[in-house]
């Protein structure tokens, strides 16, 4: 063993020096380049940065489109899921009582209408998306307290539909903040 | 035929067609032979002079081993006081404190292990300085570590018989230099132009469109991502691992992450085949990992795509399992992830494990108790060997043939360490269970800072599911987890900490072991007395061999988890 400690400590030395520090200053430097020059891209309104694209936000007010929900209540300082199994009590609890809410908040929505989606919290409770059919739910409800006519508000749902990438592989999906601000800049 | 389905079809094609070519540049690597990334060779010879290694002196098996423990038990020290004292450093934008000591010692051994169990949170638990001096570190580390231990297995079988099995630290070096390294950048660099953060900035605050104080975390995550996915170690920067949407910001990055953890396993297959110049060995091994990874992938595919039953009985027609997953991926790509991170010892997640279908969360179980269907960076292949030795034997008791594999006779030395190694695993996993049930049940109230009555984040079996989860995914390396367990406490840390070191370096040294002694042997050439290893016989063979070893020492504790829950919920 001895015979080998020596060489083992400067091999070491040496690796931390290249993977550590060169490799990430590496990998910074050329982000620069990217959108977002590696923090991450934002969202601006007006100027102003309202959020990042690819991090949910809790939107619970009636006049939004709403996301899904979270177990980390959106606030993207940490991040988890609910890790809650289909059989325990407590979730089925708690599904039943989004249930009954989404259906207090989106009267003319029928139970079993509800995408299931909407009812059950997402893998990084910052989900930025919603499936076309969860936020085309929701245009009702958004019709009646904007006063917009729904077909306006579907067409804009239908504007912000990413298809699935190469219009082959994955779910179509929209971006749930981008869509609100869309919503917003309706006049 | 829909497009998730399509995706993940997709995927796994993109995925062989990545994985050949690659096994044979890393084949020619090992080799010496003339490749593209040559123009390294002057670095390498740099990093050997001045580290003091002789690349020419060779070592026979017990040499590589010495070597690997040598360097690894630096790692560890290093890492344990980097991780205790974080705060003290530099690189710490967010304020995050110092580790307590148990969670020092389990995370410094989990990523040393290439295991990744994380008992921490990446946006509260670790500074930025640890994440990169030593979890990414330790992630390529680890990773180059199980290639070299393979490498040995490559050149025992490669010649007839010697001793010389080449040099321990270049076999390290150049994983890292020829392979990892280069790989990861391009990685790192797709990453970066989708939006995964790579500067330095900490948390960023800001108020949203709705009007609330919300803080992100950032941080320079590519680069970590990209070997963690490459390296098969699965530790995410942030505590959500791929399923952050910053980690894994579209269903691009998520076809780009989960290619990169599965193609260095598969192509270490095809290397294995063109290196001992046996290719069809390399195929039937590679035949036999596919039909058990489909063994475990369609029942899985299956059983997420037909829903959540709790909602059907609510009312909903639209029954998606997406507890726990995110919309970007659909209920086919996690389920696809579910799967492959399992089997091949990543532990990286884009969907929360804990919440995923009963038969699901057994296929990710039997992933992790057979540990061999391509397997993790190098250490797959090792434990594939040992449940072939053990068929060569079987077999050779069933026609009445002296056993032998590749022209050397297996005998009882051999076999005994293969019966140990393969008994190992599930010694692991049962008896952590066993101890961490009986306190659950029998002293819940126990004066501990987490009571045993708290660990579960769900009743019953599941919870029962939670416990047997986090010891097999210790004991096989694989680092996800039921991620509701209560784990960040003095039990959890100690005990996952000591099956996750012991379940690395047994199975490492023991099929090594093997391949040295086979090597040193007489080679008896093939005759028509001889049993044939590369045919699909003899694959049959293997698989009903891994089967029976991983389903009868596993099936009793399947029961009582998985296999209950998903009696009594549907």
């Amino acid at each position: 063993m001895k015979k080998y400690i020596w060489p083992s400590i400067k091999l070491t030395l040496f690796m931390v020096l290249v993977l550590a520090v060169l490799y990430p200053a590496l990998i910074a430097a050329v982000s620069k380049t990217a959108p977002g020059q590696g923090k991450g891209k934002t969202v601006t309104v007006n100027n102003k940065v309202v959020g990042y694209e690819n991090v949910g936000q809790n939107f619970t007010e009636d006049k939004y489109f709403n996301g899904r929900p979270s177990a980390v209540n959106y606030n993207a300082a940490g991040s988890g899921g609910s890790n809650k199994g289909l059989s325990n009590p407590d979730y089925q609890k708690a599904v039943q009582e989004r249930i009954d809410t989404f259906l207090v908040h989106n009267p003319g929505i029928k139970k079993e209408d509800i995408p299931a989606e909407l009812v059950t919290a997402s893998g990084s409770g910052l989900d930025p998306d919603l499936s076309p059919a969860a936020a085309l739910i929701q245009v009702k409800r958004i019709a009646a307290v904007r006063r917009l006519s729904e077909t306006r508000l579907m067409a804009l749902v239908s504007d912000h539909i990413k298809r699935p990438l190469l219009g082959v592989a994955g779910p179509a999906k929209v971006n749930v903040l981008k869509l609100n601000i869309a919503l917003d800049a309706l006049k | 035929m829909n497009s998730e389905i399509l995706g993940v079809i997709l995927t796994f094609i993109i995925t062989l067609v990545i994985a050949f070519p690659l096994g044979k540049y890393i084949s020619k690597v090992f080799q010496g032979e003339r490749v593209i990334t040559d123009f390294l060779n002057p670095v390498e010879r740099f990093i050997y002079r001045i580290c003091g290694i002789d690349p020419h002196k060779e070592m026979n098996w017990k040499q590589h081993m010495a070597a690997l423990l040598s360097i690894n038990f630096v790692w560890l020290i290093y890492a344990f006081f980097v991780l205790l004292f974080q705060s003290h450093l530099p690189l710490n934008p967010d304020g995050n404190p110092d580790m307590t000591p148990d969670l020092a010692f389990n995370t410094a051994i989990s990523f040393l292990v290439n295991c990744n169990l994380q008992h921490y949170s990446g946006e509260s638990g670790v500074t930025y300085f640890s994440q990169l001096f030593v979890i990414m570190f330790l992630q390529f580390v680890s990773a180059a570590t199980g290639v070299a231990a393979v490498a040995v297995l490559f050149r025992a079988f490669a010649e007839k018989t010697t001793e010389k099995l080449g040099n321990f630290f270049v076999f390290f070096t150049k994983t890292i230099t020829r392979i990892l390294l280069p790989l990861s950048i391009i990685m790192a660099i797709i990453l970066a132009f989708n939006g995964t953060p790579a500067s330095f900035d900490g948390k960023d605050s800001i108020v949203t469109l709705q009007g609330d104080s919300v803080q992100v975390s950032r941080g320079p995550a590519a680069g970590m991502i990209a070997i963690k996915h490459l390296g098969t170690n699965g530790g995410g920067w942030y505590g959500a691992n791929s399923a952050h949407p910053l980690e894994n910001p579209n269903y691009f990055t998520n076809m780009v992450e989960i290619i990169a953890q599965v193609i260095i396993p598969m192509a270490l297959i095809f290397a294995f085949g063109f290196f001992i110049r046996r290719r069809k060995l390399g195929y039937v091994i590679f035949g036999v990992m596919t039909v058990g990874m489909l063994t475990l992938m369609i029942p899985t595919l299956i059983s997420e795509t037909a829903g959540n039953p709790v909602l059907g009985h609510m009312g909903l027609k639209d029954i998606s399992a997406m507890e726990g997953k995110e919309v970007r991926f659909g209920v086919a790509a996690s389920a696809y992830w579910q799967v492959m991170t399992t089997i091949i010892s990543t532990g990286s997640i884009n969907s929360m494990h804990d919440s995923s279908m009963p038969i699901s969360g057994a296929m990710q179980l039997l992933g992790m108790m057979t540990n061999c269907f391509y397997g993790g960076k190098g250490v797959g292949l090792l434990n594939y060997f040992i449940f072939l030795i053990i068929a060569v034997f079987i077999s050779g008791l069933m026609v009445g043939r002296t056993p032998e594999f590749m022209g050397r006779k297996v005998e009882a030395r051999e076999m005994k360490i293969a019966a140990i190694i393969a008994l190992f695993h599930p010694f692991l996993v049962l008896v952590g269970t066993a101890i961490s049930a009986y306190f659950a049940a029998h002293h819940p109230q126990m004066a501990w800072s987490v009571q045993p009555s708290s660990w579960f984040n769900n009743p019953s079996n599941h919870g029962f599911s939670e416990m047997l989860y986090e010891y097999t995914s210790s004991s096989a390396n694989n680092g996800s987890g039921f991620e509701g367990l209560a784990d960040n406490n003095i039990f959890w840390n100690i005990t996952t900490g000591i099956v996750m070191i012991l379940g690395r370096f047994i199975p490492i040294i023991g099929p090594v072991a093997i391949a040295g002694i086979l090597a040193k042997k007489k080679y008896i050439p093939e005759s028509a007395g001889t049993l044939q290893t590369d045919t699909a016989t003899f694959g049959i063979m293997t698989y009903a061999v891994i089967m029976i070893i991983a389903a009868l020492a596993f099936f009793p504790a399947l029961t009582l988890g998985p296999i209950a829950e998903y009696f009594q919920s549907y």
